[in-house]
C-alpha cells in the first residue's frame, strides 16, 4: 500500500481543475499548468525512490482487494515512462506558455494537456486490462480536442483521420478485453497471467493475442497499420506535435510491451515472430517515407514510426537484453523526437515555414540552434556518445546474441538511413543559404535571448538536449535501471505476488 | 440465446465495417456507431447469459438473494457505452465542424483537397486562428498575429 | 418550473443514497430544468439563473470527485475507499461520507457538462470563443 501510487493520476487532475477554474486569468493559468507538472514530477521522482529501493509497488483502489477491484501497479517500467513523460509534461508545459496562443488558452489548453497527461499516466499504472482501457479513452479524448483545437482545414483533416482509426483501434480493444473475459473470467492483469496458461484451446488465445496486437498496433504506428499518423502529427502546433509524438505512440507500445510480456507468452513462437516481421518493415517503411518528404514536421512524423520499429524489435527478441534495449529505445526517443519537434518549432518561428526548400541560413544566424539541432539529431541517428548510440548498441547486442542478424542488419542501414534525411534537414534549413524571398523581416535580426523572449522555446530544448548528453555520456546507471525493468518483466511471478499476494 | 447473440454481434460489426468504408463522414460516424454496439453486445454475450437474481441487496439483508446473476459485465458495458457517447459526440461535432469549414462530408474531397501546398502550411502553422464567422471577418490582426513582432500572448 | 425540478433532482440525488437515484440521474434532472429555461427564455436568461457558468461547475465537480478520494489517504487508506461520518443533530443520525462528496462532484459535473453542450448548440458556436 502506497499512497504516493495515485499521485500520478490525481496531481495531474487537480491542476487541470484548478487551471480550468481559472480560464479567463491566462498569466495565472500558465503558472498553474507549469507549476501542476512541476509537482508531478517532484511526485514521480519520490515514487521512483520507493520503488528503486523496495520493489514493486502496489495500490488496491479503494481497499477492494485483487482481483475484484482496480489494481495501480509500478514496477520499474512504469516508473521509467512515469518519470519521462512527467519531464516531459514539464517542459513542453514551459514551451507552451510561448507557442500557444490566447485562443487557444482560453479554450483549456492547459487543462487539457493535463488532463491527456492523467490517461498516459493512468495507463502506465494501472493493473487491470479494462481500466487500462478507460485511461486510453481518457488520453484518446483529451488528444482528439488538443489536435482538433484550432479549427483550420489542415487540423480538422488530420484531426478526422487520427479520430477514426483510433476511435476503431479503441473498439478492437475492448472488444479483446470482452474476449478474454469471456474466456478467463477475470480482468485484472496479473490474475489474467495466472490463469491464461490454464486455458486449454491455445488457438483462442492466440487470437486474442492478435486482436491485442492489431489494436495496440493502430496506437502505436506499426507497420502496416501508421499511416494515420504522418497525416495528422504535422498539423496542430509544435507544443502539441511534441507531446504527440512524444508520448502517446509509446503509451502504445508500453501497452504492447506490457502484454506480451506479462500475458500472452504461451505462444511466442508464433505472436513474437509477427512482432519482428512488423518490427522491420515498420523501420524500414518509416525511414523511407521520412526521405522522400521536405517538410520538417512530417519528416519528423515519419521517423516516430521508424523508430518505433526499434522498440518492437526489442520487445520481439523476448531477452533481458533486447527488452533493456526496448525500454532505453523508449526513453531516448521520447527525449530526442520531442527535442526535434520543439526544435522545428523554433525554426519554425524565426524563418516563417516548415518547407525545407524554403528554409536557410539558420546556422549562419543561429549557431546556437544549430548546435542544439545537431545533438538531437545525431542521438537520433546513433551517434556515439550520445544517448542513442547506447540504446542502438544494447538492441545490436542483443540481435546478435540471438542470431538474428537480419534484422539486426536492417537496424543498422536504417539508422544510417535515419542520418540521410537529418542531414537533409541540416543541409537546406541550417547549412544552406538564406532563401531569397518569403523570409520573414526579423529572420537574423531578433536573437535567441532578445526581447521576443524566444528563450521561453529555447530553455526547454537546452534541458532536453542536457539531458541526451548526460544520458550519453554516463549511460551506465540508466542502463542498470532500463536491466531491471526488463528482468521484472521477464518473470512475471513477481508481479503476480505483489498484485495478488504470494501464492 | 448464447448462439443467436455472437452472430448478431458479428452482423452488425460486419455492417458497420462496410459503412465505415464508404466516403460520406456521416455514413463512417454510423458505421462506428454500429461497431461499437457490436462490441457492446459481445461483451454482454461473453459475460455469459443467465435468469439469476439481480445482484441487489435488499433491506435488511447483507447479501443478495443467491444464486444472483453476475453485474460486472454490465457494469463494463454501462461504462463503455458511456466513454462511447462521449466519444461520438466529439466526432459529430468533429463532423460538423468539418461540414462548416470545407463545405462538404465526402472523405475524397477532402484528399484532393488535402495536398498540403506550401501556402496551406503557411497559412495554417503560423497560428492563423480561425474565427467564427466568414473568412473575411477575421482580420489581418487575428490572422498574422502568430510573428515575433505582434505576439498576441503579451508577456 | 425551475424551481420544481431543481428540487425533484436534489430529491433524487440524496435518494440515492440508500436506494436507486444520485448524482447521474439527479444531474440529468437538474440539467433539464435549466435546459427547459433556456429554450423558453433563451440562453441568456437561463445563464443569468444558473448565475455560476457551467464550465466552473465542471471544474468544482471534478474537484470534489478529487478530494472525496484524497480524503481517505489522510487516515491511511487507499485511494477511494469510503469514509463515514456519523453525527447526531438534533435526534437525527446526519450520515457524512466520502461517497456523498464524490455523488456532489458526479451531480455537478452532469449539470455542467450537459449545460454546456446544450448552451454552445443553443447558441452555434463552441465554448470558449469569441
Amino acid at each position: 500500500m502506497n499512497g504516493l501510487l495515485v499521485m500520478p493520476i490525481a496531481l495531474p487532475l487537480i491542476t487541470a481543475t484548478v487551471a480550468l477554474l481559472f480560464r479567463s486569468h491566462a498569466s495565472l493559468q500558465r503558472w498553474v499548468g507549469v507549476g501542476g507538472m512541476a509537482v508531478l514530477v517532484g511526485s514521480v521522482f519520490l515514487l521512483f525512490r520507493d520503488v528503486h529501493l523496495k520493489g514493486i509497488q502496489v495500490l488496491q483502489l479503494g481497499n477492494w482487494d485483487a482481483p475484484f477491484g482496480i489494481t495501480l501497479v509500478a514496477d520499474m517500467l512504469t516508473m521509467l515512462m512515469l518519470g519521462i513523460s512527467a519531464i516531459m509534461g514539464l517542459l513542453i508545459a514551459i514551451y507552451s506558455v510561448y507557442d500557444i496562443d490566447r485562443e487557444r488558452e482560453r479554450f483549456g489548453y492547459y487543462p487539457l494537456l493535463h488532463i491527456l497527461l492523467m490517461g498516459v499516466n493512468g495507463s502506465f499504472l494501472t493493473g487491470d486490462i479494462f481500466n487500462l482501457y478507460v485511461w486510453f479513452e481518457v488520453m484518446l479524448i483529451a488528444s482528439f480536442i488538443l489536435l482538433a483545437l484550432g479549427n483550420s482545414k489542415n487540423q480538422l483533416q488530420g484531426a478526422l483521420k487520427y479520430v477514426f482509426i483510433n476511435l476503431f483501434s479503441s473498439l478492437l480493444f475492448l472488444f479483446g478485453v470482452a474476449l478474454l473475459y469471456g474466456t478467463t473470467g477475470t480482468l485484472n492483469m496479473a490474475d489474467l497471467a495466472v490463469r491464461l496458461p490454464l486455458i486449454e484451446n491455445t488457438g483462442l488465445v492466440t487470437a486474442i493475442a492478435m486482436i491485442f496486437m492489431v489494436s495496440f498496433g493502430i496506437k502505436a504506428a506499426i507497420f502496416p497499420l501508421f499511416f494515420w499518423l504522418p497525416a495528422s502529427y504535422h498539423t496542430p502546433p509544435v507544443a502539441i506535435s511534441a507531446i504527440f509524438g512524444g508520448l502517446l505512440t509509446k503509451v502504445g507500445v508500453y501497452a504492447l510491451i506490457r502484454v506480451f510480456t506479462l500475458l500472452f507468452t504461451q505462444d511466442v513462437g508464433y505472436t513474437h515472430t509477427i512482432l519482428l516481421w512488423v518490427a522491420g518493415f515498420t523501420m524500414v517503411t518509416g525511414v523511407l517515407g521520412a526521405a522522400s518528404h521536405f517538410e520538417f514536421r512530417k519528416i519528423l512524423s515519419f521517423h516516430i514510426v521508424s523508430q518505433i520499429g526499434y522498440m518492437i524489435m526489442g520487445l520481439a527478441f523476448n531477452s533481458a537484453l533486447g527488452l533493456m534495449g526496448a525500454i532505453f529505445y523508449v526513453l531516448h526517443n521520447i527525449l530526442a523526437k520531442s527535442n526535434l519537434f520543439l526544435i522545428s518549432g523554433i525554426a519554425q518561428r524565426l524563418s516563417g515555414t516548415f518547407e525545407l526548400k524554403q528554409m536557410g541560413g539558420l546556422y549562419r544566424h543561429y549557431p546556437f540552434l544549430a548546435v542544439l539541432f545537431l545533438i538531437s539529431a545525431f542521438a537520433l541517428a546513433g551517434f556515439p556518445p550520445l544517448s542513442g548510440f547506447w540504446a542502438k548498441l544494447s538492441l545490436v547486442k542483443a540481435g546478435l546474441s540471438l542470431e538474428q542478424y537480419v534484422i539486426t542488419a536492417v537496424a543498422i542501414l536504417v539508422g544510417l538511413l535515419t542520418l540521410f534525411s537529418m542531414t537533409k534537414i541540416w543541409m537546406s534549413a541550417f547549412w544552406g543559404p538564406v532563401p531569397e524571398k518569403g523570409v520573414p523581416e526579423h529572420f537574423g535580426k531578433e536573437t535567441l535571448w532578445g526581447t521576443g523572449k524566444l528563450y521561453i522555446l529555447v530553455v526547454p530544448v537546452m534541458i532536453v538536449a542536457g539531458l541526451i548528453i548526460l544520458v550519453g555520456l554516463n549511460a551506465q546507471p540508466l542502463l542498470e535501471v532500463c536491466l531491471v525493468a526488463a528482468e521484472q518483466l521477464l518473470n512475471p511471478q513477481t508481479y503476480i505476488e505483489a498484485v495478488l499476494g504470494p501464492q | 440465446m448464447e448462439t443467436i447473440l455472437p452472430i448478431l454481434a458479428g452482423a452488425i460489426f460486419a455492417a458497420g465495417v462496410y459503412l465505415l468504408l464508404r466516403r460520406s463522414l456521416i455514413l463512417t460516424i454510423i458505421g462506428i456507431i454500429l461497431i461499437s454496439n457490436a462490441v457492446n453486445l459481445a461483451l454482454f454475450t461473453l459475460g455469459r447469459i443467465s435468469t439469476l437474481n439481480p445482484p441487489l441487496i435488499a433491506a435488511g439483508s447483507t447479501e443478495p438473494l443467491s444464486p444472483f446473476a453476475n453485474p460486472l459485465p454490465q457494469a463494463l458495458i454501462l461504462t463503455a457505452i458511456v466513454i462511447g457517447f462521449g466519444l461520438l459526440a466529439f466526432a459529430l461535432a468533429l463532423a460538423w465542424r468539418t461540414h462548416k469549414e470545407l463545405g462538404s462530408v465526402d472523405q475524397d474531397g477532402f484528399l484532393a483537397d488535402a495536398e498540403d501546398t506550401s501556402e496551406a502550411i503557411l497559412r495554417v502553422e503560423s497560428g492563423s486562428y480561425r474565427a467564427e464567422g466568414p473568412p473575411d471577418a477575421s482580420g489581418s490582426g487575428k490572422n498574422g498575429g502568430r510573428t515575433l513582432a505582434s505576439n498576441p500572448n503579451d508577456h | 418550473m425551475i424551481g420544481v425540478l431543481v428540487l425533484f433532482s436534489l430529491f433524487l440525488f440524496f435518494r440515492g443514497h440508500d436506494e436507486p437515484g444520485g448524482g447521474f440521474i439527479g444531474g440529468l434532472v437538474g440539467a433539464g430544468a435549466f435546459t427547459l429555461y433556456a429554450i423558453a427564455f433563451g440562453t441568456e436568461a437561463s445563464k443569468k439563473v444558473l448565475r455560476i457558468h457551467p464550465i466552473t461547475l465542471i471544474a468544482l465537480g471534478l474537484l470534489s470527485l478529487v478530494i472525496s478520494g484524497l480524503i481517505p489517504l489522510f487516515t491511511n487508506d487507499a485511494f477511494l475507499t469510503g469514509k463515514w461520518l456519523f453525527l447526531e443533530f438534533g435526534g437525527t443520525v446526519w450520515k457524512l461520507s466520502t461517497p456523498l462528496i464524490f455523488d456532489i462532484g458526479v451531480y455537478l459535473c452532469v449539470v455542467g457538462f450537459i449545460v454546456t453542450a446544450i448552451f454552445s448548440l443553443e447558441e452555434q458556436k463552441l465554448p470558449g470563443k469569441s
